[in-house]
């Protein structure tokens, strides 16, 4: 078996496997939790709390304009790999034709320059977030084992991926198997460390929102 | 102070164990206790440190270690070690260290001198995540730690065992009277069947007392049947303040079993924001079912009775005029309009300060700050910028409706010689009844 059809093949199982158990175990670790019961009277309905928490999904999406002053520029930043991410990832044509295997799902795919230029411009973007992690002094305080390999996983699937295109580094066979090899190493730490954000972001935004509209208060 | 001899005035001497095995027994408690919510807060932060932005206390000294989620660090470090999805992962690798009492004593300064439980952090967060509940979360941890501030502690202590918390040369109950007498207006005392039970800030009886009377005006003026309670005059609850769960549950059974025995079917709490929070929104919790009595802020009172026509005011000359958003009343509690209806009925000319409504600055004082002494230099340094907001609208009047931001402002009076007096609401209103000759509380 040489190296994709190893990435490809049981490496890949594999680490769907951990990713998809690992998911479901650490979202069952909050429902094995105790949850408190409210017994406050709620200042609004239970039906205006939950648009409220439905409103503050889509609002969290950017700063209330008291704060863009200070904090547009890093969540900018953040909103500008992301978006690279996720063109790169959904509009490949290679990426396409692995998801249409996975669901039997297919869609247009972006030119591969697009995409190369789209990569490029991600892999910028994530080491600018690097730099900004290693030099602002709250990130750095804040920083733990589980943001720089985090984001060394991420940079290192876009990193393979740019090389396979690009026919650089080695045997083009070899670069793909490792980019699909960073792909599953990525898979398999998705629910151990803070990419399980993905999961989190929105039912996070909608609880707290729901919960802080039920008391009337800002969200 | 250090932990040692934190430890020795907070704890009782029937406390044996050591600071070590009294810090990771609160710690182990706090992460078993956690419930599902809180834990879902804290698997959800991405470490992006924007709550740092939202903060005063970073604001003013671009101090890392006042990033509001920095104030919980530990207490994350113990939650992923001994109860996430993960913990034995955690454990086993050793990626997540047990939390020490050395480390516990540096939180104390965090999580009480340099954080009012303001909660604008909480609106920042692009995760969502309420720090601020975290945060009032790991002081309970501190407090079981034996951590609180003495100054807390001891007046928490003092206020579950005699209802007040401090020791006053005349009881609250005898003051409560003098001031009627001083204003000359009836204080209604320990009355039964009524529909409103009264409660009043210790700051209040202390430092305004013509706040107090402004009250009892008031509530004489709309006819409405209504008692304080000697044993239960106090709103605040130090408890709160703490960290001290099962007090602030006894601190506020206090009032609720007097608003029972008065068969009160609503209770008022002052212009007291963290009383509200308390009273509000955390009471019946710990009462463990729904309270049989409603609990409402004296200004959402006030401009219920406005709109149901039962209250009418005259025009205030306060000229250009601005208000501070207590933190716990507007942001945390959702009583934001109600003071702005009653200024508005009043023809108050009401100038915002650039942060305004929810997005308000805290006085700095809230959460306890403004009774920790050694707290006070970073308080000041704090407050600054929100001083410098109520002068940039340039109005000479300034009100608010929480007597512990009045009183934080007063300090800042004489600190900073700084010339703006804080007013209160509640004594604007009462000046200003319809039908009265005004000025009279």
């Amino acid at each position: 078996m040489d190296l994709v059809s190893f990435a490809r093949g049981p490496a890949l199982e594999v680490a769907l496997a951990v990713f998809c158990l690992g998911v479901v175990w650490r979202i069952v670790g909050f429902a094995l939790l105790r949850i408190r019961r409210n017994f406050n009277e709620p200042r609004n309905s239970l039906v205006k709390a939950i648009i409220g928490g439905v409103i503050a999904t889509g609002s969290r999406s950017w700063p209330h304009s008291e704060f863009t002053v200070r904090t547009g520029a890093g969540e900018a930043l953040g909103y500008g790999y992301h978006i690279g991410l996720f063109i790169v990832i959904l509009a490949f044509a290679p990426h396409i034709a692995f998801f249409g295997s996975l669901f039997g799902v297919t869609w247009p795919a972006l030119p591969n320059s697009v995409i190369t230029i789209f990569s490029v411009l991600t892999f910028t973007l994530l080491l600018a977030v690097l730099f900004r992690r290693v030099t602002h002094r709250v990130l750095r305080m804040l920083s733990n084992f589980d943001d720089y390999f985090s984001w060394f996983i991420t940079t290192l699937v876009i990193v393979t991926g740019l090389m396979a295109t690009a026919h650089i580094g080695g045997p083009y066979q070899t670069i793909l198997g490792l980019h699909i090899l960073s792909f599953d190493a990525l898979l398999v730490w998705f629910p151990f460390g803070k990419l399980m954000h993905a999961f989190y972001i929105f039912p996070s935004r909608a609880i707290n929102g729901t919960l802080l509209s039920r008391k009337g208060a800002a969200s | 102070m250090s932990i040692t001899a934190t430890l020795s005035a907070n704890l009782a001497l029937e406390e044996a164990r050591s600071p070590e095995a009294r810090v990771a027994g609160a710690m182990r408690g706090f992460a078993l206790e956690i419930g599902a919510l809180s834990a879902f807060r804290m698997e959800s932060c991405i470490h992006c440190g924007i709550c740092a932005d939202a903060c005063h206390f970073y604001i003013a000294t671009e101090d890392p270690q006042y990033t509001p989620i920095w104030k919980v660090e530990p207490f994350k470090q113990a939650y992923k070690r001994e109860s996430s999805a993960f913990a034995p992962v955690f454990r086993w690798l050793g990626l997540k260290k047990k939390v020490t009492a050395d480390e516990l004593e540096h939180w104390q300064y965090l999580l009480f001198d340099s954080c009012n439980m303001c909660g604008r952090c909480s609106l920042i967060c692009p995760m969502g995540i309420d720090v601020s509940a975290l945060i009032e979360q790991a002081r309970h941890a501190m407090f079981e730690a034996g951590l609180a501030p003495t100054e807390l502690y001891e007046k928490a202590a003092n206020q579950k065992r005699t209802g007040q918390p401090e020791d006053s040369a005349e009881p609250y109950r005898d003051k409560l009277l003098a001031i009627g007498r001083e204003f000359g207006v009836e204080i209604p005392l320990d009355k039964s069947d009524v529909e409103v039970m009264l409660t009043v800030p210790r700051t209040d009886i202390e430092h305004y007392p013509k706040a107090v009377a402004a009250l009892a005006r008031v509530m004489q003026h709309l006819g409405v049947s209504c008692t304080f309670r000697s044993d239960g005059l106090v709103a605040e609850n130090y408890g709160y303040y703490a960290g001290g769960k099962e007090w602030q549950r006894q601190i506020s059974l206090r009032l609720i079993d007097e608003a029972l025995a008065c068969k009160a079917k609503l209770l008022i709490v002052p212009e007291c924001g963290h009383a509200y929070t308390a009273l509000r929104w955390e009471a019946a919790d710990l009462y463990g079912k729904p309270l049989p009595f409603k609990v409402r802020h004296v200004t959402e009172f006030l401009a219920e009775q406005l709109q149901l026509g039962k209250l009418t005011l005259r025009t205030a000359e306060t000229g250009a005029t601005t208000f501070h958003d207590p933190c716990q009343l507007v942001r945390k509690g959702g009583v934001t309009n109600a003071p702005r209806t009653l200024m508005k009925a009043m023809g108050v000319e009401l100038h915002e300060m650039k942060n305004h409504g929810a997005f308000s600055f805290c006085c700095g004082g809230g959460g306890g700050v403004v009774d920790i002494q050694r707290a006070a230099p970073l308080r000041y340094r704090a407050m600054e910028n929100k001083l410098r907001e109520v002068d940039d609208t340039g109005a000479s009047t300034f009100i608010t409706s929480c007597s512990d931001c009045r009183r934080t402002f007063d300090d800042a009076r004489s600190h900073f010689n700084w010339e703006k007096t804080p007013r209160s609401l509640l004594e604007l209103v009462a000046d200003n009844l319809a039908g009265t000759a005004g000025n009279a509380a």
